[in-house]
């Protein structure tokens, strides 16, 4: 009756499935799967019409404002990440699928960047054009966006399985991980004011790498934890 | 006493909800080839127990068996032999009965398509298993989730109510599967508020 040995998944197998059942279900539900960008799109482009059209002006705020509305808008994203699964009792099929479960956990986090952290990544140029930023600069200023919603996906993982326990989660939801993110969004938003400005941003970069290094490796741990704990 | 080589054990279990002290010191053990039926009152904590086998809930005192180990020794070895069904049917309205599924099973072992049409079909959903479950009837649905249970290849079933939303058919579908299942060695719990007629003489354990 047990799984006979030549067919039983190996973890890396079993997190490919789950990828791709999280890529298929935010393909269903499209329209709710491009709203954190499309609030993205929304904040850094109002900016323009708010503050002022001058180009130097609104080149020196570039930087702050598309890591805040990056920011805020992955914040947006995680209030979905479990609560779904919870609701419908997939969760708690992922947690009894024999599977270590924190692989399980990097496989889902990561399928939520793919869905939400990346599209981030491909409007920053748009927001970048309307705030009036050279064309040199885009490349730096995305790879750091880039990193860092990695970083604020993972991190918020872990946020978004500890209040799954709660009903209506998410302001406790962003007062747990807005202090874990303000790291990111310094070195992120100074590293994309360096390139903006002309200088290397390599250093804040690093950082930033070296950030989403830790937690790719320790937050799906606490995330699978956090699960089990909001189960029981 | 000796211990049976492969079953589930439960020592001494004692559960507390909140201020209710649900389960005070149960204790029971199921073998391969066996049906237990879990009855009692409602809020007698059929659920919890349930729960608390599955690796949920951790019991404030006593422990939970498998094949003589605590569960918790091979937490991940204990979950792939078992299939649990709960409240929550734990499909994807948004996906389809057959997608659902794969890749609830993909997670465990290599799908056979094959096998999922074939007990689709057999527990009365094959013609309604590529409509998105959102829009199937909440039997229909009920009905998805017992075939994910039947594919699972788990020797264990801990079934939470399975036979809700199910008419006549659907039950004796399910029933089919429950002693086809214990008579090929396998084991399960279920909790139902009626007797269980199509299933001759399950062993009964009544909570109170």
């Amino acid at each position: 009756m047990n799984g006979a040995g030549a067919s039983v998944v190996s973890p890396g197998q079993a997190a490919l499935v789950l990828i791709s059942r999280e890529l298929r279900l935010a393909w269903r539900r499209w329209g709710q799967s491009l709203h954190p960008v499309a609030f993205f799109l929304m904040v850094t482009t109002l900016f323009p019409l708010a503050l002022s059209p001058e180009s130097a002006q609104l080149r020196s705020v570039a930087a702050g404002v598309v890591w805040v509305g990056a920011l805020l808008s992955s914040l947006l994203a995680l209030e979905t990440l479990f609560r779904a699964d919870l609701d419908d009792g997939t969760l708690e099929q992922v947690v009894l699928s024999g599977q270590p479960l924190a692989a399980l956990m990097l496989a889902k986090t990561l399928a939520h960047w793919l869905v939400s952290g990346l599209p981030l990544v491909a409007a920053t140029p748009v927001a970048l054009g309307a705030l009036a930023v050279p064309a040199v600069a885009f490349g730096p200023i995305m790879l750091g966006i880039l990193l860092g919603t990695g970083v604020l996906s993972f991190l918020g993982g872990i946020g978004a399985a500890l209040t799954l326990g709660t009903r209506r989660g998410s302001v406790l939801l962003s007062l747990l991980i807005l202090p874990m993110a303000m790291p990111v969004l310094i070195f992120g938003a100074r590293a994309a004011d360096l390139a903006v400005r002309g200088e290397p941003a390599g250093g804040g970069l690093l950082l930033l790498t070296a950030m989403l290094v830790l937690t790719v490796t320790l937050a799906p741990l606490a995330t699978a934890a956090a699960v089990r704990i909001c189960l029981e | 006493m000796t211990e049976p080589a492969r079953g589930l054990e439960a020592l001494h279990l004692h559960l507390w909800r909140g201020d209710r002290h649900v389960l005070k010191g149960l204790s029971f053990s199921v073998g391969p080839g066996e049906l237990v039926h879990v009855r009692g009152p409602n809020g007698v904590g059929k659920t919890s127990l349930l729960r608390t086998l599955a690796g949920f809930l951790y019991p404030e005192e006593g422990e939970v068996r498998w094949c003589g180990q605590p569960i918790g020794a091979d937490r991940d070895g204990y979950a792939a032999a078992l299939a649990y069904l709960g409240h929550d049917n734990g499909l994807k309205g948004d996906l389809s009965a057959r997608e659902n599924l794969r890749y609830a099973l993909g997670l465990r072992h290599a799908v056979d398509p094959a096998a999922v049409t074939a007990t689709l079909e057999r527990l009365g959903v094959g013609a309604v298993a590529d409509l998105p479950a959102r829009s199937l009837s909440a039997g229909q649905r009920r009905r998805v989730a017992l075939a994910r249970v039947a594919l699972a290849r788990a020797s264990l079933w801990l079934l939470d109510e399975p036979f809700t939303n199910l008419d006549a058919a659907g039950s004796a579908a399910g029933a089919e599967l429950l002693l086809e299942h214990a008579a090929g060695g396998g084991m399960a719990l279920l909790t139902a508020h009626g007797e269980l007629e199509a299933i001759h003489r399950p062993r009964r354990l009544e909570l109170a």
